[in-house]
């Protein structure tokens, strides 16, 4: 129950990352929409009941987190880490990024560098894009920002990894990203969130802002606990020629929902939107996508996959948009499900909105089994039957995996597919 | 004892019942070809050996090497040194070549208590072993028959038996669709492979493929039954004749 007691203690700093008049708005939304009910169109296949009727802390006492996930941040890698939606200095590590770039808490941001956070944050997302949305702009504590200057290319990912830790009760926490890519930079960002305990609700916005000609590769992991609760909301803002990708990857929480919606505004803008959802028990993944084409010559390209065991479900909803203007757009979209139970549910939706008339969008949804010709083949060649099964169900998810241009991300993730599909040979 | 010894074998598949009755015996170092038209059970043949669950075993038996293999599961079948080439190899999309033989030759290593396989040897193996079927290196690295040409599937099938090494080949008809220079190729692969521990049944539809590989045996399978027994010569009698006197007659 999110509602009356709405208020982050003032201790906070909160008050620093946005004004108390937007707080005091934001508050508003969320008191009038609160939980989005299944009889929402956007929400009719998840439920958040499970969530609305949780009682979630959100002061918390400090803990001290001995290990972090090595798939959501190597050793030694360039980092900033959030526990419980609070900064963690000393897991956090900016050594060795070219001059200029500035990657530093929202807290510290906004201090020391407040016009570039005052020209974006809050203005990229819409602040009733969903409740959640505006549910984080007034509860959030703190969270990444991070600066590219004009020109600049940083070779090394940067790892920015919300943990939601384990309390005596659940918890929430707002974690909020800014992004800047200045024109004709290069970066590339891993973002996780993970949650050590049981019915935790991680609560993300991030709001991504790519200059002309900028690229930019982005990686969202969601790990931890299949107890715990994921939202996400991800807005990007492209210019002219920017090239953007983005790849979700779902692996932990009970109840997950993302929306990431991109914004293709300038003319040969490229975005790409990739995903793997991987369910089991009673896992539940929503991925809700926008590409709004709202200028001529963007292509735009995804693929989200998904597994899904047991009883698992999830849903893909991928609207496009091509504005009357945005001539040429050439984009494809698909999703593909292998469905490894009776129970296991998708349900895949399309939604193309097209105003433009000399256009290419090719759109596509399977949902199947796995092959049996394929699983005699590999059996008739002496592999075992389990073995037969998770080679083909690995094949199937790396698909997306090997999309992903950071090496070190696409390994470590395909060592705990590999686990998670118990692979032996 | 025979390597593979079939008796009375019926197999039905969905109520129709398909093999009918079939009776062969193979012994260690012997090439049997088995032909017929189309329909008359020849690849039911080879799925079963390999087994191929849709199908239903409804009489008889297949001993291999003095055992049940009826009883066994397709991956034991394999570790044990029962081999089919496919007639439609199965495309498997992200898996690799290399990594899929890999699995497959540890799969049958530990089946038989040994340790896996060195990288290094495992490396040796496959570059011998590709020369002998004419593949290039890039195939290693390529999905599984994902975007391969016909011919390539078959080459592919070969070259896995010749790095598996298995004593009873079955082959369903990997002639079909070869052109001359792929099917020199095939040939070349399970001639080199031919010896006195090891049997191949060859299941084809035309008499082309045995100028190459020269079988002792060439049996007629018509209506699910062997109706014919013979040497070499009666593969090229079949050529000249077709299947026509020998339907209806195993009615």
């Amino acid at each position: 129950m999110i509602g009356a007691d709405l208020k982050p203690t003032e201790s906070c700093g909160c008050e620093q990352v946005f004004s108390a008049e937007l707080r005091e708005r934001a508050g508003e939304i969320w008191e009038r929409e609160g939980f989005p009910t299944t009889k929402h169109e956007e929400w009719r296949f998840t439920s958040l009941r499970e969530i609305a009727e949780t009682k979630f802390e959100t002061e918390l006492p400090a803990v001290q987190i001995d290990v972090i996930d090595p798939v959501a941040m190597p050793e030694g890698a360039v980092s900033l880490v959030f526990v419980d939606g609070k900064f963690d200095p000393d897991r956090s590590n900016g050594a060795g990024l070219p001059d200029g770039v500035v990657l530093s808490s929202l807290k510290y941001g906004i201090t020391e560098h407040r016009d570039l956070v005052e020209a974006h944050i809050g203005k990229v997302i819409a602040l009733d894009e969903t409740p959640f949305v505006a549910l984080n702009t007034r509860m959030t504590l703190d969270g990444a920002f991070l600066f590219v200057p004009r020109g600049v290319v940083i070779e090394q990912p940067i790892y920015i990894v919300h943990i939601a830790a384990e309390h005596a009760s659940p918890t929430l926490t707002n974690s909020r990203s800014l992004f800047v890519f200045e024109s004709d930079c290069q970066a590339k960002v891993v973002e996780s969130s993970i949650s050590l305990g049981a019915k935790n609700l991680q609560n993300t916005v991030a709001e991504v802002v790519v200059g002309d000609n900028a690229v930019i590769e982005h990686v969202r992991l969601q790990l931890g606990s299949e107890e715990a609760y994921h939202i996400t909301n991800m807005q990007i803002a492209q210019r002219r020629g920017a090239n953007f990708k983005t790849t979700v990857v779902t692996l932990g929480g009970k109840i997950v929902r993302n929306d990431i919606n991109g914004l293709l505004n300038g003319e040969g803008t490229e975005c790409t939107m990739n995903g793997l959802y991987v369910g089991r028990g009673e896992q539940h993944v929503d991925n809700h996508t926008r590409l709004d084409h709202a200028f001529p010559h963007c292509p735009s390209h995804e693929l989200f996959k998904g597994v899904l065991d047991d009883k698992s479900s999830a849903v893909f909803n991928g609207k496009i948009i091509v504005r009357q203007i945005a001539q040429k757009t050439d984009s494809k979209q698909s999703n593909m499900n292998l469905l490894l139970s009776d129970d296991a549910m998708i349900n895949t939706k399309p939604q193309l909105e097209i105003f433009a008339d000399d256009v290419r969008c090719t759109h596509g949804a399977t949902i199947g089994r796995l092959d049996d010709e394929a699983m005699f083949y590999l059996q008739s060649r002496g592999i075992a039957k389990d073995d037969a099964r998770s080679l083909l169900v690995y094949a199937f998810a790396s698909d997306v995996l090997d999309r992903i241009g950071i090496e070190v991300v696409r390994d470590t993730l395909e060592e705990r597919l590999l686990e998670r599909f118990h692979k032996t040979p | 004892m025979a390597l593979l010894e079939i008796r009375n074998l019926h197999a039905s598949v969905e109520g129709n019942e398909i093999l009918r009755g079939v009776n062969l015996t193979v012994n260690a170092g012997e090439v049997h070809a088995i032909m017929g038209p189309n329909g008359s059970g020849k690849s039911t043949l080879a799925q079963v050996l390999a087994g191929r669950d849709e199908y239903e075993i409804t009489q008889g038996e297949v001993l291999y090497k003095g055992e049940d293999l009826l009883e066994m599961d397709p991956e034991e079948r394999a570790a044990e040194g029962v081999f089919l080439a496919f007639q439609y190899p199965v495309q498997i999309p992200g898996v690799s070549n290399a990594y899929f033989l890999k699995a497959a030759v540890n799969a049958i290593r530990k089946h038989h208590g040994e340790p896996q396989i060195d990288a290094f040897d495992f490396m040796k193996l496959v570059k011998e072993k590709q020369e002998l079927v004419e593949m290039d290196s890039s195939f290693l690295n390529r999905a599984v028959n994902d975007g391969f040409s016909g011919g390539e599937k078959k080459r592919n099938e070969i070259f896995q038996m010749a790095v598996l090494q298995p004593t009873l080949c079955v082959l369903d008809e990997t002639d079909s669709g070869l052109d001359i220079d792929a099917l020199k190729i095939v040939a070349n692969g399970v001639n080199a492979m031919r010896s006195e521990n090891r049997a191949f049944v060859v299941v084809t539809h035309y008499q082309r493929l045995l100028n190459y590989i020269v079988p002792d045996f060439v049996h007629v399978l018509v209506d699910g039954r062997l109706v014919r027994s013979g040497g070499k010569e009666l593969a090229m009698e079949l050529e000249e004749r077709g299947y026509a006197e020998f339907e209806g007659a195993a009615v």
